[in-house]
């Protein structure tokens, strides 16, 4: 009753105490959940491939590009080079992918129907594209910004960016809306890579000169590219051998193996950011702790004759003690359940951004170590900085402070 | 056995200047079990401090308290806070209530650190002062008059065999005053509680049988240079 009774009577601080709580947990929490869900989306998430082969240069730009659907693809590689590590008894599942046009920003893939494994489910009534026709088979995230639907129509943009003045004549029907994956493909639309290579403007450069396929003409292999070719492997040794032969004796291609380490290094090489946001989280923290010190600290002095009161009706010393140390759990057990809901505002929004930006969902409700410890860990620090106060209270002088005296 | 004894008690204070002053050199004083005591006393002349020693608050550098039959000045700090909190009830002049908490929970407090919280009984108690229908009122919704009642009720919560009245009717006026004084004695009659009640005024000085001026039990003779 004591506890409730003060945190009453000193409401106005008690709540802004608390926010400065929440703030901190809520960014301790949020920083780690950030950090651990996007990681393990980027890096070891179910994306259904082993492995890329892309244009000689960076692995990182070969994997962005084409599976995250970022970046701009290093350049492409020859049909040939497609068929070839296709017809390698050794892997499983070869997928070329072709890029280089969009439908209002949205990335319009070309590429087989094999890319779709049993991790996409076509939504009732659609069906996936038949490679011989202008069809298109849409990602969820895309029909639900675009209004593309099934039997929708649409002219796709010339380029990766959107420009108005881009615009191609060739009109594509939508046969098909994916159910969401959640990941990057729920920001794609996927054609046939044959209609990549029929684009107006487009011009093949397999063989090292250009061509331009005519209507109704049939495009010789040595004329097509690819973007890359998505690889899923039979074994995890296929991926040392190859890693071998590509990378390191030859000079034609590149190997982007294993998709999670080459992420990996990307999220260590950034990981001087996460360094700096759990400092800065941590700051709060500390500050938050030191204001609940300073709150309590600062009313101990106008609560003196309360305490001798207290004392006086036979309270403990101890028992005063414990008191203001409470009120500072209190403070901050108060503080860290507001601090679940500025976690779950910061990881909302935060994962709008990813997801419009990668198409990967961060889940609020998905459990972290965070969760647990940064509020167990804060109330911890809540009671430690009621010590102080707690102290001063303690050492009250019960005689002195039981006035008037006669 | 009388409820409560001194003896030898000495307590001096160091003043201003440097100098100890004894304040305080009661060779023997007592109450016997439903005693009702009045004590004068010139201002600044110690009973208050009387008050606070018997209470357990203050500890006198000589002498022995003993209450109840148990030695107050052998006990530790918290053994006094206990036995203050179940056996001594607390009257102020200026009533120390708690202006964070209605005048049942005022009550509540009285019983909290003791025997523990018996709502039934706080409500009685206030009923038994008159103030059934403002156990929700804060202490500044209520008069002086009413704040005092609410602070006798206190004091009687835990159940004490001792009453300590340190100036109880200073802030009333004189209707009020009386009212209170034989709210309190009657009170501590029917709870069987002995009562040690310190006051300036002659009115309620003449309503006790016994009047014990501090002066004529407190042989301060000498001042002692620290």
């Amino acid at each position: 009753m004591i506890v409730r009774r003060s945190l009453a009577q000193h409401l106005l601080s008690t709540l802004i105490t608390a926010l400065s709580v929440a703030l901190g947990t809520g960014l301790v929490m949020s920083v780690f959940a950030i950090n651990a869900q996007t990681r393990k989306a980027f890096t070891g998430g179910d994306i259904g491939f082993d492995a890329v082969l892309g244009a000689r240069g960076s692995q990182l730009q070969i994997i962005l590009n084409s599976i995250f659907h970022l970046e701009t693809s290093p350049g492409n590689i020859t049909w040939e080079q497609y068929k070839e590590i296709r017809d390698d008894r050794r892997v499983k599942r070869a997928v070329p992918i072709a890029v280089g046009d969009n439908y209002h920003g949205f990335r319009i893939v070309g590429t087989t129907e094999k890319v779709f494994d049993n991790r996409y489910k076509v939504r009732e009534g659609g069906r996936l594209f038949d490679a011989s026709r202008r069809e298109a088979v849409v990602g969820s995230f895309v029909a639900a910004k675009t209004g593309l639907a099934l039997n929708s129509k649409f002219n796709p943009y010339h380029g990766l960016i959107y420009d108005k003045s881009m615009r191609h004549k060739e009109e594509y029907v939508v046969v098909g809306v994916l159910e969401p994956t959640n990941s990057p493909a729920d920001r794609v639309i996927w054609i046939p890579i044959e209609g990549i290579f029929r684009m107006e403007g487009h011009v093949l450069r397999g063989t090292g000169e250009e061509f331009i396929p005519e209507a109704g003409q049939e495009i010789p292999d040595e004329h097509k590219e690819a973007s890359a070719v998505l690889l899923e492997f039979r074994s995890k040794q296929v991926g040392i051998t190859l890693d071998h032969t590509i990378n390191r004796q030859g000079k034609v291609a590149t190997l982007a193996w294993p998709i999670g380490k080459v992420m990996g290094d990307l999220f260590d090489k950034m990981g001087w950011i996460h360094r700096i946001l759990t400092v800065v989280a941590y700051l709060v923290v500390v500050v938050a702790a030191g204001s609940i010190l300073a709150s309590i600290y600062n009313t101990i002095n106008e609560r003196r004759r309360e305490i001798a009161i207290l004392r006086a009706l036979g309270a403990k010393k101890r028992t005063v003690f414990t008191v203001i140390v409470l009120e500072a759990t209190a403070i901050a057990a108060i503080g860290t359940i507001f601090g679940y809901v500025v976690y779950a505002i910061i990881l909302g929004s935060a994962s709008l951004v990813v997801r419009a930006q990668t198409g990967v969902v961060l889940d609020v409700l998905q459990p972290h170590m965070s969760l647990y410890l940064a509020p167990l860990g804060m109330i911890a620090m809540g009671a430690a900085a009621g010590l102080l106060p707690a102290f001063r209270a303690y050492k009250t002088d019960v005689a002195e402070h039981i006035i008037p005296t006669s | 056995m009388p409820l409560l004894e001194i003896n030898n008690l000495v307590k001096s204070y160091i003043a201003p200047d440097g100098e100890r002053t004894t304040i305080l050199n009661i060779p023997e004083f007592g109450l016997e079990k439903g005693e009702q005591v009045a004590l004068e006393g010139r201002s600044g002349s110690g009973k208050t401090t009387l008050l606070n020693i018997i209470a357990g608050i203050l500890r006198p550098e000589q002498g022995t308290v003993r209450l109840n039959g148990v030695e107050m000045t052998s006990l530790s700090e918290a053994g006094r806070d206990r036995l203050r909190a179940e056996n001594i009830g607390y009257v102020f002049q200026t009533f120390n209530l708690l202006q964070g908490y209605s005048a049942l929970e005022n009550v509540e407090l009285g019983m909290m650190f003791g025997r523990g919280v018996d709502k039934a009984y706080a409500r009685a108690l206030l009923d038994q002062v008159g103030l059934a229908d403002r156990i929700h009122h804060r202490p500044r919704q209520l008069s002086v008059g009413q704040q005092q009642r609410v602070a006798l009720a206190r004091a009687l919560a835990n159940h004490p065999k001792l009453v300590l009245a340190d100036e109880p009717t200073g802030n009333l006026d004189e209707h009020h005053a009386a009212e209170a004084l034989d709210l309190l004695r009657g009170i501590c009659d029917e709870h069987d509680a002995s009562l040690l009640l310190v006051s300036h005024d002659p009115g309620v000085l003449d309503c006790f049988e016994r009047r014990t001026n501090l002066s004529d039990i407190s042989h301060v003779r000498e001042t002692v240079v620290a």
